[in-house]
């Protein structure tokens, strides 16, 4: 099966400072993976890690340093607008800000179709936008002519993926698509994901930092500290089971909804966030439990351990590296 | 239970807006009934907009326009006697706030003051509440509480903004509980934190009320961390509480509808079977349902629902629930 | 409509309005003057208001109240050009400038920032002497004009700049917007209120610098307006001989002119002012 969207290598830097003094922020390193067809994937760290970024890169609104990325096998030019030529479509993580509060909702559907030269009419507009709110559980009626402010937050969610859908796209990048929404809603947004990966075909990439529901989502998961991917597999092994230390503290980490179930042991956090990026070597081993010298020095290899790709030194000595 | 520290009776808070002619009343807190008990760890629970965040303001006498009180009491367990707080003059409230309650508001990282290095705002804060104290025996007793917690004491040399956010959100936490106040309130204190740092702020926390012995009032929506922290919890929708009870009661026998939907929708780990979550949408506080105002939501509606707001009764020694379905 | 309505509740919008209302009034009236305002002694000079000649009459043997008609729609006529061409120029630069950015903004910037550090009112007044004699109305607004939208630019730009990083310009794009669609659709209506608030002020500023010119007399003094009927009260001592009615109609209806533009502009860029507007759109 063709891979749908693949991205080898792709590293961003950010550039700060003045003249005299300047300092180079690689938010993204190296990161490479790759989303099937009919698939959802999670691409999953907490804040700064760099997850926005590649989708930003993948979206073509950042230049990436270096890397390519690939579509069903072809080179993105850098002009290229995905959304337009590749049906690649996104949802982002503020329902109240993905649409202008000073226009109504339904423009943006109807410029979509205008754009695309989805419709002939306005009646066959009308139409298309009906079925696609349908698909999230809308109704034309009740959205039509109305503002931001005069939904909440996640029918808005379910109103921008309903958009996303108006161009029938293979891959839709949800960033952050639930952080913003109650808990008590989340549930309907991501379910239907699940719905669209199952009916329709379309691919998600799913970039969150909650790996509650990315854990009940996703087929396959990503996790990325400091720019860094460090573990990358399916989401069963890569969760239940973690090998990276990192991913490891994240897992413990997580409140789980079960008083029964509450955290054992206390967690160190970093002080200042910018030092840990400017590391040599791996990037947790200010804070990694079982650091050793290496560590500190080089950046671990991918190494294939039990179907799941690690980067940690701990993992040199025991499986054949690729 | 233990002795109450602080309670309310029938709290209501609105906001009135006038806009352009137009009169728009937002019914935050309509009618709320609460018991908090020392030396426990009291959590409030519900989605965005249900008024949990003006009920915390309404608690420390924090009513600005347009916020207005509109019936109710809130009446604090002080050295014996029940004080109604809005019975105190505006120096007595200061001296309410910190000293006896201290608020962390949300986003609470700017109550930090950004031109200060932190041991200047530590240095002030005492110095305003505690007589008595020169400068260099201020700096001793914030250095000794910050390393009491578990924080490194470098910190109080740094500026606000050159500390991460959580490390900032625990400084904020350190100060709230610094004169060791008996009841502290944290509006979201973890929201839009990493995983791994709110697991720090919510351990933080913990240990000051270990140690303190003293009551602290938790507002957020995310229900792990209620599970984690919280002894109990009170589920409020709408403006009104609809279930209170001890935590592992409230996720493992939930009677409220409302409360059973948001229980189910949690995802849990090791499990992947299809989860729903609630219903509809959150109900406008404007113009709120008659009755009960879960009934447009709630799939066992009865008709009585939609007529009478249901009370908050107990049904057992320690958990109440507000519904015409449960109970008799 | 609506909107009508609800501007109304505001008095200051209400009395602005009105005192506009009737200036626009006597400016129309100037179509029926029964007098060529340029001509000298078509009625007895200096005489008090009466029931003839309502305003009185000047030394020139003019009837001051048409000539006052012809100076409110002629000083009317040069600030509207003079705002509303700045507006155009304000708009375009800004836009451009805040949306492209880098050698673009540069240069643009560049060139605004030169007018707004320049000397202003000597270079109008150097230029104006330059002129004069050809100098007529339309003339006149352009220069002004020229030198009134650096400010407004900048203003501008720096709203573009802060809408750009909003998401939705993001929906936009991923909607199939080009770069006009989404500085015309998506832009426009949070530049809106600064362009009113910002036309209206200009028109005061173009009035106010009309009216200086004036008295500098470095106009065409031969076209009635506000300035030149003043300036012309002034040269003639009406001060000094007591005939207040001649010197004070400029002046009212110049106070007049600003402190409605003024609460104009206020009542409308509070009501377009995207905050309120959007605690009226039945938000929640």
């Amino acid at each position: 099966m063709e891979e749908l969207l693949q991205v080898d290598r792709l590293t961003k830097i950010f550039s700060l400072g003045s003249m005299i003094s300047r300092i180079r922020i690689t938010a993204a390193d190296n990161v490479s993976f790759s989303i099937r067809p009919a698939e959802i994937f999670a691409l999953a760290g907490e804040s700064g890690c760099g997850k926005t970024t590649t989708a930003r890169m993948i979206l073509g609104f950042e230049e990436p340093t270096s890397g390519t990325i690939l579509y069903r096998g072809q080179k993105i030019a850098r002009n290229e607008k995905v959304w337009f030529t590749r049906g690649i479509q996104a949802i982002f993580q503020d329902p109240f800000g993905t649409f202008n509060p000073l226009r109504t909702v339904d423009r943006y559907f109807f410029e979509t179709l205008r754009n695309y030269k989805l419709a002939g009419s306005t009646k066959e507009a009308v139409g298309l936008i009906d079925q696609k709110l349908r698909a999230v559980g809308l109704a034309y009626d009740e959205f039509s002519g109305k503002y931001p402010g005069e939904f909440s937050g996640g029918q808005l969610q379910r109103i921008s993926i309903a958009r996303a859908l108006l161009t029938n796209p293979t891959l839709l990048i949800a960033d952050e698509p639930v952080s913003m929404v109650d808990a008590s809603l989340r549930m309907s947004i991501v379910n239907l994901f699940k719905q669209l990966k199952e009916e329709l075909g379309v691919s998600v990439l799913y970039i969150t930092h909650d790996l509650a529901t990315a854990y009940y989502v996703s087929d396959r998961i990503a996790i990325m500290f400091r720019g860094h991917m460090v573990e990358m597999g399916s989401v069963e092994k890569v969760l239940m089971d973690p090998k990276h230390p990192y991913t490891r503290l994240l897992r413990e980490s997580i409140p789980e909804a079960d008083p029964t179930r509450c955290w054992r042991g206390t967690v160190r956090l970093t002080d200042i966030e910018q030092e840990e990026y400017l590391k040599q070597g791996c990037r947790f081993a200010g804070r990694c439990p079982m650091v050793m010298d290496i560590c500190k020095q080089q950046v671990p290899a991918d190494l294939n351990v039990d179907g799941v790709l690690v980067r940690c030194h701990l993992y040199t000595s025991q499986v054949d590296s690729r | 239970m233990s002795r109450t520290i602080l309670r309310t009776e029938q709290l209501k808070a609105f906001y009135v807006l006038d806009l352009f002619g137009t009169q728009k009343v937002i019914k935050a807190v309509n009618g709320v009934d609460l018991d908090i008990g020392e030396n426990e760890v009291y959590g409030i629970a519900g989605e965005s907009g249900c008024g949990k965040s003006t009920l915390l303001k309404a608690l420390v006498g924090a009513i600005e326009p347009p916020l207005r009180l509109i019936g109710g009491r809130v009446l604090y367990q002080m050295v014996g006697e029940e004080v109604d707080i809005s019975s105190l003059d505006p120096e007595e409230k200061r001296r309410l706030r910190w000293e006896y309650v201290s608020y962390v508001p949300q986003g609470s990282m700017s109550v930090l003051n950004p031109v200060l290095k932190l041991k200047e705002t530590f240095r002030d804060f005492i110095e305003s509440h505690v007589s008595g104290k020169t400068g260099k025996e201020a700096f001793e007793i914030a250095r000794e509480h910050i390393v009491r917690l578990g924080l490194p004491p470098q910190i109080l040399n740094a500026y606000p903004h050159q500390l991460s956010g959580g490390m900032r959100q625990r400084v904020t936490i350190a100060l709230a509980a610094l004169l060791k106040p008996p009841l502290m309130i944290a509006d979201e204190p973890t929201t839009a934190l990493d995983v791994v740092v709110q697991r720090g702020v919510v351990q933080l926390l913990k240990d000051i009320q270990r140690t303190l012995e003293n009551t602290i009032v938790l507002v957020t929506h995310d229900m792990g961390v209620q599970a984690n922290i919280a002894d109990r919890i009170g589920i409020m929708y709408a403006g009104k509480i609809v279930e209170e009870a001890p935590t592992g009661q409230i996720f493992g026998e939930p009677l409220h509808p409302y409360t059973c939907y948001l229980i189910d929708s949690l995802p849990h780990f090791g499990d992947k079977a299809t989860r729903t979550s609630v219903p509809g949408s959150p109900p406008s506080l404007s113009n709120p349902p008659d009755g009960c105002p879960f009934h447009p939501r709630c799939p066992q509606a009865l008709d009585l629902c939609t007529e009478q707001m249901p009370d908050l009764k107990y049904v057992d020694h320690s958990h109440k629930v507000a519904c015409w379905l449960v109970g008799d | 409509m609506r909107i009508v309505r609800d501007l109304f509740r505001d008095h200051r919008f209400t009395v602005s309005f009105c005192v506009l209302c009737i200036l626009l009034l006597l400016a129309i009236l100037s179509l029926f003057s029964p007098y060529d305002p340029t001509r000298w002694g078509v009625v007895p000079r200096d005489l008090k208001p009466s029931r003839t000649y309502l305003l009185g009459t000047n030394s020139k043997g003019q009837d001051i109240f048409w000539q006052a008609t012809f100076a409110v729609r002629n000083s009317l006529i040069i600030s509207l050009i003079a705002g509303l061409v700045s507006r155009v120029i304000a708009v375009l630069v800004g836009m451009v400038a805040g949306y492209k950015g880098k050698t673009t903004d540069r240069i643009l910037m560049f060139i605004s920032d030169s007018l707004l550090v320049m000397p202003l009112f000597l270079i109008i007044v150097l230029l104006a002497m330059l002129v004069r004699d050809r100098m007529n109305l339309v003339t006149l607004g352009l220069l002004l004009a020229f030198f009134g939208w650096a400010w407004d630019a900048r203003v501008i730009r720096a709203q573009i700049l802060s809408l750009r990083e909003r998401e939705f310009t993001q929906t936009a794009i991923l909607s199939g917007t080009g770069t006009l669609g989404l500085v015309l659709k998506e832009y426009m209506p949070f530049a809106t209120p600064l362009v009113f608030s910002t036309l209206i002020n200009n028109m005061s500023w173009a009035i106010g610098m009309e009216m200086t010119l004036a008295i500098l007399g470095l106009v065409n003094l031969d076209i009635p307006t506000l300035g030149t009927t003043l300036q012309w009260a002034i040269s003639y001592q009406a001060m000094l001989l007591g005939y207040w009615w001649w010197i004070l109609t400029p002046v009212v209806l110049a106070v007049l002119l600003f402190v409605a533009l003024y609460w104009l502009s206020a009542s409308i860029s509070e009501y377009l002012d995207p905050r309120t507007r959007l605690q009226r759109v039945g938000a929640h």
